[in-house]
């Protein structure tokens, strides 16, 4: 019996590298790609023509691709175009979806009942089927097109119905209404009381909602590409789109640009990898 | 009334408060403007002039007769199956590696989930680069005539790089779905099932895989929507080419509404791709809700 056991745990531990060994090649090529625009973005253009996996170079490493691409894709700028209509559209739809769950689940009357079910309905709506009007009302018809604040105010609008609906499963199965009473019995008025007793404890779900939207803002090419047409205004996505069309040959300054536009979002993430994992498969889940 | 006030004054106050700001917005670009868009499709729009003429159902009959339509929704539909499948097939085997307490798994998940965190547009560029100048370079050297020329040159290798790419993004975020449901199965049942006798595969037949069907759900829900309306990875990788080959159905649209002005032939076609993921959203979700009971 004893050897026999002893030879389960050989056949195991075979089983256990042999997997190891599968994930590990799998892991290699998946991040294959990352490693050869990373190796490149130093590289002179001559020498990722001769050789993209070459750690030998003729022309030695450079940092002149990150200079130029810093420039002419003017990334401070698009940048903060970035930062600035990301942060703003997320702390807007929090607010204003947290609020919104809470008087769905507190007050079942009609107005509830109805818009629920349209936020929920809408959540099947393919963006494709939407865009096209929404040019049409925003820009041929109200002209506000190309101002930072109408796409904050569109971002806002799409994200609502998936986030009302997981604030809303969180608020009637985690949230006690006898707290909520008795702080309406110390004085407070209906606002405070959300602000002070209630918003507090979504703490967990507002922390996945940030994670959700910060990456889909963040990252979203389409919207904003028909809502900023000027320069100046380009988010990070926008930006690299025109800097690679313009620039589509010199592969070292490309790289430099894909390798600065990921960089901020994957120092985030090297910082808060269990909370953006844990926030993404929470909203899969719950939605 | 819960505790939204007793006295209706009171309850509209809080309604206006609390509801009507965030329902305001999500009503302004939502919902109008989709009942605008069936309006758009009864109209000649080109996006320019201030006048619309109504067309009446000419848009639909156009759509009816616009072969570039049907053979990019049918591209389409080829590429959610074959990306589906593929998705979560590996996604599957990937959660299944890492939830045996492989040495440094947390460290894989990671790592495999990253492309997911990066913007469609970004993914396509380099990609892009890896097919049409590294593996080419790969191919010069090795003499393997697979890579000789650039896979984004071949309309059928050009189809199968959105595949491969689609399927390296997203396995990452749909396995770290599998591993929460591997996670929450009991390892109760597992033991007595081992216990009896159960070999790896009737383990995997007879228990995982009817415990694992609510995972199976959210993840066919979750590639089937993004796989329908893919549009950035499409854009950066292939734009459609060689010789418009490529061109999955949210690219067709895009180009016949802002590209081609037809605005109303865009909408009616955007419609027409509303209902079919509805249709298969609706079909999807009660097979699944069938089959969870059933289990």
């Amino acid at each position: 019996m004893a050897r026999g056991s002893k030879v389960g745990g050989t056949k195991k531990r075979v089983l256990d590298a042999t997997g190891f060994l599968a994930v590990t090649v799998l892991f290699v090529l998946y991040m294959i790609p990352f490693i050869l625009v990373l190796l490149n973005s130093f590289k002179h253009k001559r020498d990722i023509i001769t050789n993209p996996f070459s750690l030998v170079t003729k022309k030695g490493y450079t940092l002149e691709n990150y200079a130029k691409a810093f420039d002419k894709m003017d990334f401070l700028k698009a940048f903060g175009n970035s930062f600035l209509i990301t942060g703003l559209s997320t702390l807007l739809v929090v607010v204003l979806a947290s609020m919104a769950a809470y008087y769905f689940t507190r007050a079942k009357d009609g107005f509830s009942k109805v818009f629920f079910a349209l936020m929920s309905a809408s959540m099947i709506i393919p963006f494709q089927a939407i865009m096209i009007p929404l040019v049409s009302i925003y820009g041929a018809q109200l002209q506000v097109l190309n101002h930072r604040a109408t796409l904050i105010f569109m971002h806002t609008g799409f994200a609502m119905s998936m986030s009302v609906f997981i604030y809303q499963g969180f608020i009637k199965s985690g949230i006690p209404i006898s707290l909520e009473e008795a702080a309406y019995l110390d004085g407070c008025t209906k606002l405070q009381t959300f602000f002070q007793v209630v918003f507090p404890l979504l703490k967990p779900t507002t922390a996945t909602l940030v994670i959700l939207n910060v990456l889909a803002f963040w990252n979203d090419y389409l919207l904003p590409s028909l809502v900023l047409g000027k320069k100046n205004l380009y988010t990070l996505p926008l930006s690299t789109y025109l800097f690679y069309g313009t620039y589509s040959a010199d592969y070292g300054v490309i790289m430099a640009a894909l390798v600065l536009t990921v960089a901020p979002i994957l120092i985030l993430y090297l910082f808060l990898q269990k909370q953006i994992i844990d926030g993404v498969v929470a909203g899969a889940v719950k939605s | 009334m819960g505790t939204m006030g007793r006295k209706t004054g009171e309850r509209i106050k809080n309604l206006c408060i609390f509801a009507l700001p965030g329902c305001l917005v999500f009503g302004a670009v939502v919902i109008v403007p989709f009942l605008y868009g069936f309006y758009l499709t009864l109209t000649d729009w080109d996006g320019v002039r201030k006048v619309k003429n109504i067309v009446g159902f000419a848009n639909y009959t156009a759509v009816f007769q616009d072969a570039g339509f049907w053979s990019s929704l049918g591209l389409t539909l080829k590429y959610v199956v074959i990306s589906v499948v593929l998705v979560n097939a590996v996604a599957f085997l990937l959660a299944y590696a890492l939830t045996n307490g492989l040495k440094g798994q947390n460290f894989f998940r990671t790592g495999f989930f990253t492309p997911n965190l990066i913007g469609g547009v970004v993914l396509g560029f380099i990609w892009q680069f890896v097919f049409s100048r590294v593996l080419v370079n790969f191919g010069e050297s090795t003499g393997w005539g697979i890579f000789s020329s650039s896979w984004l040159a071949d309309p059928n290798k050009a189809f199968w790089s959105l595949v491969i790419v689609t399927v390296w993004q997203l396995s990452g975020y749909m396995m770290l779905i599998y591993i929460a449901g591997f996670t929450g199965l009991s390892t109760d049942v597992l033991e007595a099932a081992s216990i009896d006798g159960a070999t790896g595969f009737q383990r995997m037949k007879s228990i995982i895989l009817p415990l694992m069907v609510p995972s199976f759900v959210i993840c066919l829900f979750f590639t089937l929507s993004r796989a329908f309306m893919v549009y950035d990875i499409n854009l950066t990788l292939t734009g459609g080419e060689p010789y418009g080959t490529t061109k999955l159905v949210a690219m067709f649209v895009y180009e016949k509404a802002f590209t081609a002005r037809n605005y109303g032939v865009g909408q009616a076609e955007a419609l027409v791709l509303f209902i079919v993921v509805a249709c298969i959203s609706g079909l999807q979700i009660y097979l699944g809700k069938k089959k969870e009971v059933e289990a």
